[in-house]
Parts: C-alpha cells; sequence; structure tokens
C-alpha cells in the first residue's frame, strides 16, 4: 500500500516532483528542438492536484480541439503520459520537420497520412527522451508502450487517464510542462504516475 | 431559452423548465439525461465508471453508474419529477484511443454503457435514444423544455437525438 498521502504533500516533495518535470521536460523539448532545428522555449513546471472537475481548466477549454498521445509507463513507474499540441502547433511542427513553409493560417483538423505519421514519430521521440531522463535521474527501469494519438476535444482525451485514476480518489497529481509558451509550437507533458510510482520515484531520489 | 447549467466530471445536476443542462467533452464517460416530460424536471450525470462497488474509494457517488442514477433520481424526485414518468437518453462511452496493450483501460466506454443501460433497465426507466461508443468525444446539451439532446462532435456536426 502507497504510504503517500497526495492531500498531504510537503514543499519538498512538490519541488522534487517539479524537478522531475523540468528535467523530463526539459531534455523533451531539446530533442524537439533538435528535431525541427529551432529554438523552444520551456515554462517551470507546474504540479497540481486537481479535482477531476475542473481537470480541462488546466488546459484550456474542455471543447478545445487538440492533438493528444497517450503512452502507458510500466516497469519500476506504472501509469500515464500525455502530451497535447493544439492543431495549430501540430500543423506547424509537421510543416518544419518535413521542410514544408509554415504557414500562418493552417488551422484545419485534417492532416494527411504522412503528417500524422510524423506527428506520432514525434511523440515516440519527445516520450522517449522525457523517460530517459527520469529514469537516468532516479534510476529506475521505466518501459513505455507504443503511443497512441487521438484528435479531438481535450477533455474528452483527458477522460482516459481521469477514468483510471478515478479507481483511486477523485484527484488527479499531474507534473505539467508548457513548452513555446510564445513560439509557434504550443504543448503540454503530463505526466501520471500511479500512486505508488511516487513513493518509488520520491523514494530513489532520497525523500 | 433559460440557464445553461454546466455539469462537470464525475458530477449530476438537476434542473427545471426552461434551463438546459450541459457537459463539455464527454470521452469514455457516459452523460445519462433523465427527463420526467410531464413537470419537464431535467437531470444529467456525467459519471465515470460503471459499478460502485468494485471499488474501494466510492465517496464520491456521482463518479459511477449506479449509485450516480440512484441519486440523479432522487434530487429530481425532490424538485417534482415523478419516478415512473423518467425516461433516458444517454452518450458518450467513446474509445478515445485504439491501440492494442492497453486494452482494459481504453474499453472503459464500452462497460460504461452496458452499465448505464442495465441500471436504467433495473429502474424501470426507458432509454430514448442513445449515441454511445466509437471514437470520438461529444459535447452533450440537453433542454429541459422540449426533452431534445443535442450532441456535438468535432468534425461531425450536430445531431439531436
Amino acid at each position: 500500500m502507497s504510504t503517500i498521502n497526495l492531500d498531504e504533500l510537503n514543499d519538498m516533495q512538490y519541488d522534487v516532483l517539479k524537478e522531475i518535470g523540468n528535467i523530463g521536460a526539459g531534455n523533451a523539448t531539446t530533442a524537439l528542438a533538435q528535431m525541427v532545428n529551432m529554438k523552444v522555449d520551456m515554462s517551470v513546471p507546474k504540479v497540481e492536484l486537481v479535482p477531476f472537475s475542473q481537470l480541462a481548466d488546466f488546459i484550456g477549454s474542455e471543447e478545445e480541439q487538440v492533438v493528444g498521445m497517450l503512452l502507458q509507463m510500466s516497469g519500476d513507474v506504472d501509469g500515464m503520459m500525455m502530451f497535447f499540441f493544439n492543431m495549430r502547433s501540430a500543423h506547424n511542427l509537421v510543416d518544419m520537420l518535413m521542410g514544408r513553409p509554415i504557414t500562418d493560417d493552417n488551422d484545419s483538423d485534417e492532416f494527411g497520412e504522412m503528417d500524422m505519421s510524423a506527428l506520432s514519430e514525434i511523440g515516440n521521440i519527445i516520450s522517449g527522451a522525457y523517460l530517459v531522463a527520469l529514469s537516468k535521474l532516479t534510476n529506475l527501469t521505466i518501459e513505455t508502450s507504443v503511443p497512441s494519438m487521438s484528435i479531438d476535444m481535450v477533455g474528452a482525451l483527458l477522460s482516459v487517464p481521469a477514468i483510471e485514476f478515478g479507481k483511486l480518489g477523485d484527484k488527479l497529481l499531474f507534473i505539467q510542462s508548457q513548452l513555446g509558451e510564445n513560439g509557434c509550437i504550443n504543448g503540454y507533458f503530463l505526466m501520471i504516475p500511479e500512486l505508488e510510482s511516487y513513493d518509488k520515484i520520491l523514494g530513489a531520489l532520497g525523500l | 431559452m433559460g440557464n445553461m447549467i454546466k455539469v462537470g466530471m464525475g458530477d449530476l445536476k438537476a434542473c427545471k423548465c426552461p434551463d438546459a443542462l450541459t457537459t463539455l467533452g464527454l470521452g469514455s464517460c457516459i452523460g445519462v439525461a433523465l427527463y420526467d416530460p410531464v413537470t419537464k424536471v431535467s437531470g444529467l450525470l456525467h459519471f465515470m465508471l460503471p459499478d460502485s462497488t468494485q471499488i474501494r474509494n466510492n465517496s464520491n457517488r456521482a463518479k459511477f453508474a449506479d449509485t450516480g442514477i440512484e441519486d440523479l433520481i432522487t434530487l429530481m424526485v425532490s424538485m417534482g419529477a415523478n419516478k415512473n414518468r423518467l425516461v433516458a437518453k444517454i452518450a458518450g462511452g467513446a474509445k478515445m484511443f485504439a491501440t492494442s496493450g492497453m486494452s482494459e483501460i481504453l474499453c472503459v466506454g464500452d462497460r460504461n454503457a452496458e452499465a448505464a443501460k442495465k441500471e436504467l433497465a433495473a429502474r424501470n426507466i426507458r432509454i430514448l435514444a442513445q449515441d454511445t461508443g466509437l471514437d470520438y468525444g461529444r459535447t452533450v446539451e440537453f433542454y429541459s423544455e422540449t426533452g431534445d439532446y443535442k450532441i456535438k462532435a468535432v468534425g461531425k456536426g450536430v445531431k439531436v437525438i
């Protein structure tokens, strides 16, 4: 049974989780920047304990259409990892990767087969970079499933982790990192470990 | 038209005519709308999991099909609905990500839809219409004035059931 109580995390534990978000997302952002050959900024990560009812407010509105990717983590750390790009960012990313000029008005919700496959590959690379960083930091083994991609309302996509963690409680602790705040790529990482995995992560870091 | 009342994830609300109820971005969760056509008292439940008896931490009753439907009926009766006249419309229960490996987690949408039907049948509440399953998210609005259940999905337009 887990010893951690999400409602009573101390400042130290919050800071450590933030740092994990920082390092993981930092690595992922670097990988992304190298892939598209441009600078991508990253904001200071947030660690939040959020009731399900307010979940989508953290990303925007529930109905906003996004490209979402979901991976399942297993090994020493169980849980899910998700990341989201808004539609414009996803188009920009694909255009950059394919060496096409970036158009400012590309908000369409259509992606070609090639574009989808490129997005999926981007997902693979940046999630890999995130988790390798976390794994190195904690010395824990983390395996992941192949990312699964879906383009839909953010609220609907978030229901998947929410339901899974709804079995444990009414709140979700997630580590969120935003990248490219002012640039042309805007995305979010969500790391959502299971309760018992928090023990392992914090334990591995000496807390 | 009256106010549009928002129902969050794992939550339930009821209203009287002419107000309307909405829940945004339903994924694998289910939106159960209950309606008394005579008094026009309406209720909407956005539940997440099929069965409260399978889960240890089940204090939030609106999170589950069984306890959520029970509580919604109680709330609506307290607002003047007649339990025997209630009818239902349901939507949601999508499979948001298609992949192998995580099948148990991802099939919760189907299990939720089954649970909703089972719990409604157990209370003799007829399902007038449904829009469940498939692989896309839905935003729903229930209008107490007409009993219309409006369903919006990305790239799929609007339909009324």
